[in-house]
């Protein structure tokens, strides 16, 4: 048997009472290319409770990305509408900090430290001296002390991505968005960053929103699963619970099955 | 079968012996480029020398030693030094100028799309105008004198910074801007903390060009006229030298010129990009 087996880890922190913290209510994303208005998502609605872990999985073209940048207020939906903490989404802003695929997501003219305590010092939400013990707090929770005064061109991807992470998390925002972080690692390093996060969860609870295409990785991360389809994005369905699912009885590798042929059902077999 | 992990030792054997293999002194010193265009130039100071001495004639091609000790000589009375000043202050103003209106121009290109097509109409229609070129004109509208100088210098300086701050802004990476505006950074607020920074490697190109146009510039300005109130430059030092058929101290002129190019590019730009574009490990 092999030691994926996870710790055990407590459920999230079930319904508050009142409203989620984000709430999509029948949300209708289009954007402009220069020949066409493209739909990304059809009227998809969810909500995500204070301390969830939910992830936003479906096949290229579901609009989860896109979803998740309304979120994040770089677009407004055409229909329905995002509230976060229950004030309306209109542009973006630090409460709710993104974490980008890309690794030049880190401001290259600044250090590790430098760069986790930006934010905190352009938002005037600290002073530099507070900014500054706060960021080395989130950088040591990450493992990159040593690299504190690192610019970013001397990282690795792993060690880039958990910078950004460490700025996201060191702002404490209602939500970390983010967007597949981990799908330009290799798989070794996916893996312990996955890993990390989770373990960082563990520590501090706080919520995220998490886009993926990777099954196995929804399962690993989650805590609430919402399935899309695509062309244009729907949701096709909500799984619950997924922290039950366990990989050393083999439930974990069901749900990734049962997925697979929801998700893939009306789909010809072209691949 | 299970799988067998069975662990290997060896690896820990090799010595730092393998890792770098030392080399000679002398080829340490090749390796240096520094001391090999080093080498180089002494070469050409000796050939210049030797040629000047065989020619003996001061008229057309004085010595190296001539040179430089005209040079001296006008450094000593303090001449070449005023010369200098005088260059340089007019340098510094018309590329000060020159930036500003590049920033202004760049910021307004970056804001708007109006502003972007002004910028680009206005930079197609007059990069390729050699800033001299507009000195007759300059003279007419501003009169001898350092308003005209620095018309010419700001309109060498202007459209090369620009052009360049703005494709740099422009090639600033979709995720980089996503980032700033996700710290709810707006305007100029935005332009400074994301987009200057992270398009310093072709807005340092820019202000390169930049510097190199209007030196060139104000050295041809100078040399067409170069006096204005008994202050003129170095254009002006080798123009009335070459009048009074002082040729070393032409020379020496030359030199001087050639030399302030140098340490600006090779001494401050060079420091510049040292300190940020190096470290940050962006260079172009």
């Amino acid at each position: 048997m092999n030691a994926l087996t996870m710790p055990a880890r407590p459920r999230a922190t079930p319904h508050e009472p009142g409203t989620p913290l984000v709430a999509v209510e029948n949300v209708t994303l289009r954007y402009r290319t220069e020949k066409a208005k493209i739909t990304a998502t059809r009227n998809v609605s969810f909500s995500v409770n204070s301390g969830d872990r939910f992830v936003l999985l479906g096949p290229s073209g579901c609009g989860k990305s896109t979803l998740l940048k309304a979120v994040g207020g770089y677009l407004t939906p055409e229909e329905g509408r995002i509230t976060v903490g229950g004030r309306q989404v209109k542009a973006p802003g630090a409460d709710r900090m993104m974490v980008f695929q890309e690794f030049d997501q880190l401001l290259p003219w600044k250090t590790v430290l430098g760069n986790v305590m930006f934010p905190q010092l352009v938002t005037g939400k600290l002073s530099p001296k507070e900014a500054e013990a706060k960021a080395r707090h989130y950088i040591e929770k990450v493992g990159l002390t040593r690299a504190i005064d690192n610019y970013p061109h001397m990282l690795s991807g792993g060690m880039k991505q958990r910078v950004s992470i460490a700025r996201g998390m060191a702002m404490e925002p209602d939500v970390l968005l983010m967007d597949e972080p981990f799908a330009a690692l290799d798989a070794l390093t996916r893996r312990t960053c996955q890993d990390e996060l989770l373990r960082l969860w563990d520590e501090t609870r706080f919520t995220v929103l998490f886009v993926t295409h990777s099954i196995a990785e929804a399962i690993k991360i989650g805590n609430r699963i919402l399935l899309l389809s695509p062309h244009p994005g729907r949701v096709k369905a909500e799984v619950e619970g997924v922290d039950d699912v366990s990989a050393a009885d083999g439930s974990a590798a069901r749900l990734e099955r049962e997925i697979h042929d929801l998700l893939f059902a009306d789909e010809p077999e072209d691949h | 079968m299970p799988a067998n992990i069975l662990m290997r030792a060896d690896h820990t054997d090799q010595t730092d012996e393998d890792l770098a293999i030392r080399i000679s002194p002398l080829q340490a010193l090749w390796q240096n480029g520094a001391v090999r265009k080093t080498g180089i130039l002494l070469a050409l100071l000796v050939i210049w020398q030797v040629y000047a001495v065989r020619l003996d004639n001061q008229l057309l091609f004085p010595t190296l030693t001539d040179t430089l000790s005209a040079l001296w000589r006008s450094i000593g009375d303090g001449t070449l030094l005023a010369r200098i000043a005088a260059s340089l202050k007019v340098l510094l103003i018309g590329y000060g100028v020159g930036v500003a209106l590049a920033s202004v121009l760049t910021i307004v290109a970056i804001n708007t799309r109006l502003g972007t097509d002004l910028l680009e109409t206005l930079t197609a229609t007059f990069n390729p105008l050699p800033a001299i070129a507009l000195l007759p004109l300059a003279l007419i509208w501003f009169g001898l004198g350092v308003g005209s100088l620095v018309f010419v210098l700001v309109h060498s300086v202007l459209w090369a910074v620009a052009l360049n701050t703005h494709s740099g802004f422009r090639s600033v990476s979709q995720t980089l801007r996503m980032v700033g505006q996700n710290y709810g950074l707006r305007g100029l607020r935005y332009v400074f903390r994301i987009l200057v920074p992270a398009a310093f490697p072709t807005i340092l190109t820019g202000l390169k060009i930049g510097w190199a146009f209007a030196w060139r510039t104000l050295i041809a300005a100078e040399l067409v006229f170069g006096v204005s109130s008994g202050q003129g430059g170095l254009g002006w030092y080798i123009f009335e030298n070459r009048n009074v058929l002082d040729i070393p101290a032409v020379f020496a002129g030359l030199l001087t010129v050639i030399v302030i190019g140098l340490v600006v590019e090779n001494l401050i730009f060079r420091t510049i990009e040292r300190h940020t574009i190096q470290k940050w490990g962006v260079q172009s």
